[in-house]
């Protein structure tokens, strides 16, 4: 890709994105608010996954604590709505923190499946503490914020939190810290030999991923009204970590593309036919096989190789 | 046309279809009635879901997609039993799709996720399986109706009642799905034979999905009670049946069950093991007056199996809704009038074979039966009333305002009586 390509792309794709109520109201710009909030979760993903090489399934757990904080501040104890946002990602930093703590030192399919148990914890928790987490039922009310009831208005505030956390978490990956987990990722014992204190870089890494999945579990306690243990359950982190496989590991802006897909899919082929996880999972093969860097990395690489010509 | 007016025309177009401004008067008074039907076509509770969409559909198969010269369209989403997709399905059918009105949903937290929608919304929404007490009583919902539903903790009472005076049973221990839908039938139970005088000696909260019931069988063997009440609903139901009776307990201890427990979606699977359980409800498909005996001819020659509670209710409440709307002349756009014509109607000709009426707070109103599951001529098992109790409400025999003030059942609040 030349050097006008990329920035010309990202205008193009911003202003694409703020077209969205203006072309398609109602119904589509809803979609596409749950999109961008999904996507902002696979990219947090991503910088664990992709950049750190630590493959996490415990961000869904992350991304429900900072929506059950909300949701319980605003509606149970009557909190103010713009208050809980904060307190949302402090509970989700919290959480961080104690999953970074137990599981950076791990690598590979340990990290993968402490985390998948750390995060079944937090499941757990939300379903049985039922005096303040509502049980199977779940929390509902109104949390939004007055001024975003309109839901245009909500969709552009999603979009503009989801920019400046996207273009935070490109900084971050792009800074040379960000380049130390690359580093981490092709060779965690070399780094250490280097001088650098992996673990502690890991730490921050994961704290980092983990304020923007909380980030984005506020955003959707926003747009839901309402949470259940469906939320934090694992097949939330999961479908997190899809998004970035179909999207592209290791490309960021993977993580927006795969949510794309996946909540298009979703919502589209199943008003088509009652199969549609059998599609979504046939998806998933043929990206496996065709596609094993996502459609980004797919795209990189038919463009270099045009560009090569 | 030159270039200018085009571009004008074409920017003053395109803006108008954006703002919608070509949509609003189509509506009104013409074209098709069109509903959004959300149930779980996937997931853990896909079975019951797909009888949802059998009921509901059976009804206006018959009466040929029509009410008066409106013709009605069915719009089916599959809620995929979470609570997060319902609410998704939820937007897209009142959004997009531009449905009347919403109706459906199993679980009872897809069922609360999509009232939350409906309250912000206004959209009416129709709970006929949906059981969580609170959403007509302490958190109703002006646009969320229980047509030919029921609240959880309303069934088990005429039981409680039947199993203190009738049974002459004293000592009961619960066994119950350790979730909402579990607490509240429990604490209807509970709470009502207590209060006659009885005792509840334990009380065993199972995690969905058990394979294993024997430690909780142990302990009820332990505790000696006179009776068991069970509540647990789809293949725990069937487990727990099955277990009971492989570890002998069957005509040791009583076994009463919550009308899930001995739904026909549970013992159509099962054979001489469900045989004999008590327990209670308000559609029982072995009742012998013509509606019910026409209905379930008609579902069988339909789906080849007895109808379950949630193709019965899912009937009911697609018949509920054409006496509704004929009343209004099909008039659902006008909401609070809409909404009005439901509360007001009396159903008479639903299955039951009595008519149903819905309460001030928008229940129904039901006369209860207590059944026993007994053998067919064929060799399948289905639910026969022995006792009815007329007019069971959702307050039993409470008055309304002093019963709310109790708090909504739960593991720890159980409306127990202590002696």
């Amino acid at each position: 890709m030349n050097g006008f390509a990329k920035p010309l792309l990202v205008v193009a794709a911003v202003v694409l994105l703020a077209l969205v109520p203006a072309l398609m109201p109602g119904y589509f710009t809803s979609l596409a608010t749950l999109t961008l909030i999904y996507a902002l979760l696979a990219m947090s993903v991503d910088i664990l996954a992709g950049y750190a090489g630590r493959t996490p399934l415990c961000h869904g757990a992350i991304f429900g604590t900072a929506t059950y904080v909300v949701m319980y501040y605003v509606t149970t104890a009557g909190g103010n709505s713009w208050l809980a946002l904060p307190l949302g990602l402090a509970a989700a930093l919290a959480v961080s923190f104690i999953f970074a703590a137990l599981a950076v030192r791990t690598s590979g399919v340990y990290f993968l499946l402490l985390t998948l148990a750390l995060g079944m914890i937090v499941w757990g928790v939300c379903l049985r503490w039922t005096s303040v987490t509502g049980g199977e039922n779940g929390l509902r009310g109104n949390s939004r914020p007055e001024i975003l009831t309109d839901p245009i208005v909500f969709y552009y505030f999603v979009l503009a939190v989801g920019l400046a956390a996207a273009f935070v978490m490109w900084r971050f990956v792009q800074s040379p810290f960000g380049l130390t987990l690359k580093g981490i990722r092709e060779s965690e014992s070399r780094m250490r030999s280097l001088g650098y204190n992996t673990t502690q870089h890991l730490l921050i890494g994961f704290l980092f991923s983990g304020l923007m999945a909380g980030l984005s579990g506020v955003l959707y306690a926003y747009f839901n009204s309402f949470v259940s243990p469906s939320t934090v359950a694992l097949a939330q982190s999961v479908k997190g970590l899809l998004m970035v496989i179909v999207g592209g590991v290791g490309t960021l802006f993977g993580g927006i593309v795969g949510a794309a897909v996946i909540i298009g899919l979703e919502n589209v082929v199943s008003s088509v036919t009652e199969r549609w996880s059998m599609v979504l999972g046939g998806l998933f093969v043929l990206t496996m096989i065709f596609a094993p860097h996502g459609i980004v990395g797919l795209l990189r690489s038919y463009l270099a190789r045009r560009a090569g010509r | 046309m030159d270039r200018r007016t085009f571009v004008t025309s074409g920017t003053a177009l395109s803006g108008l279809a954006a703002f919608g401004a070509f949509n609003p008067a189509l509506a009104q008074g013409s074209g098709p009635i069109r509903i959004g039907l959300l149930t779980p076509l996937t997931g853990v509770v896909a079975s019951g879901g797909k009888e949802i969409a059998e009921g509901f559909n059976l009804y206006w198969d018959q009466t040929g997609r029509k009410i008066g010269n409106r013709a009605v369209e069915i719009v089916v989403e599959d809620d995929s039993s979470n609570p997060d997709i319902a609410l998704q399905k939820a937007r897209k059918l009142t959004e997009q799709t531009k449905v009347d009105f919403l109706i459906g949903n199993l679980l009872a937290n897809t069922g609360l996720a999509v009232a939350e929608y409906a309250k912000t919304n206004g959209i009416p929404y129709f709970i006929p399986v949906i059981a969580a007490d609170d959403l007509t009583q302490r958190k109703r919902i002006p646009n969320v109706i229980r047509i030919a539903g029921y609240t959880a903790s309303q069934m088990p009472r005429p039981l409680a009642d039947y199993a203190y005076k009738k049974l002459g049973l004293r000592k009961i221990v619960t066994i119950s799905q350790d979730y909402t839908f579990g607490h509240e039938q429990c604490g209807g139970f509970a709470q009502v034979f207590t209060e006659l005088g009885g005792s509840i000696v334990a009380q065993h909260w199972n995690p969905l999905n058990t394979q294993d019931f024997s430690p909780y069988i142990a302990q009820i063997q332990s505790a000696a009670p006179d009776a068991v009440f069970a509540m647990e609903t789809g293949a725990d139901a069937t487990r727990l049946i099955q277990q009971w009776s492989n570890f002998g307990m069957k005509g040791k201890i009583r076994l009463l069950g919550a009308q899930n427990s001995t739904d026909q979606s549970v013992i159509r699977t099962l054979g001489a093991e469900a045989e004999g359980i008590i327990s209670s409800a308000h559609f029982a498909e072995g009742n012998d007056a013509p509606a019910t005996q026409k209905f379930v001819a008609e579902y069988q020659a339909a789906y080849k199996k007895l109808p379950s509670i949630y193709g019965f209710s899912h009937y009911a409440a697609a018949m509920w809704l054409a006496e509704s709307i004929k009343t209004i002349d099909g008039n659902v756009q006008d909401r609070p009038r809409f909404l009005d014509a439901v509360r007001k109607t009396v159903l008479t000709g639903s299955p039951l074979g009595r008519p149903v009426r819905l309460d001030e707070y928008g229940n129904p109103v039901y006369d209860v039966f207590i059944r026993d599951v007994v053998k067919r001529p064929d060799g399948s098992y289905w639910n026969k009333p022995i006792e009815t109790y007329p007019n069971v409400s959702q307050f039993w025999t409470y008055k309304p305002e002093e019963y709310l003030k109790q708090p909504s059942y739960s593991r720890t609040f159980q409306g127990i009586k202590k002696a």
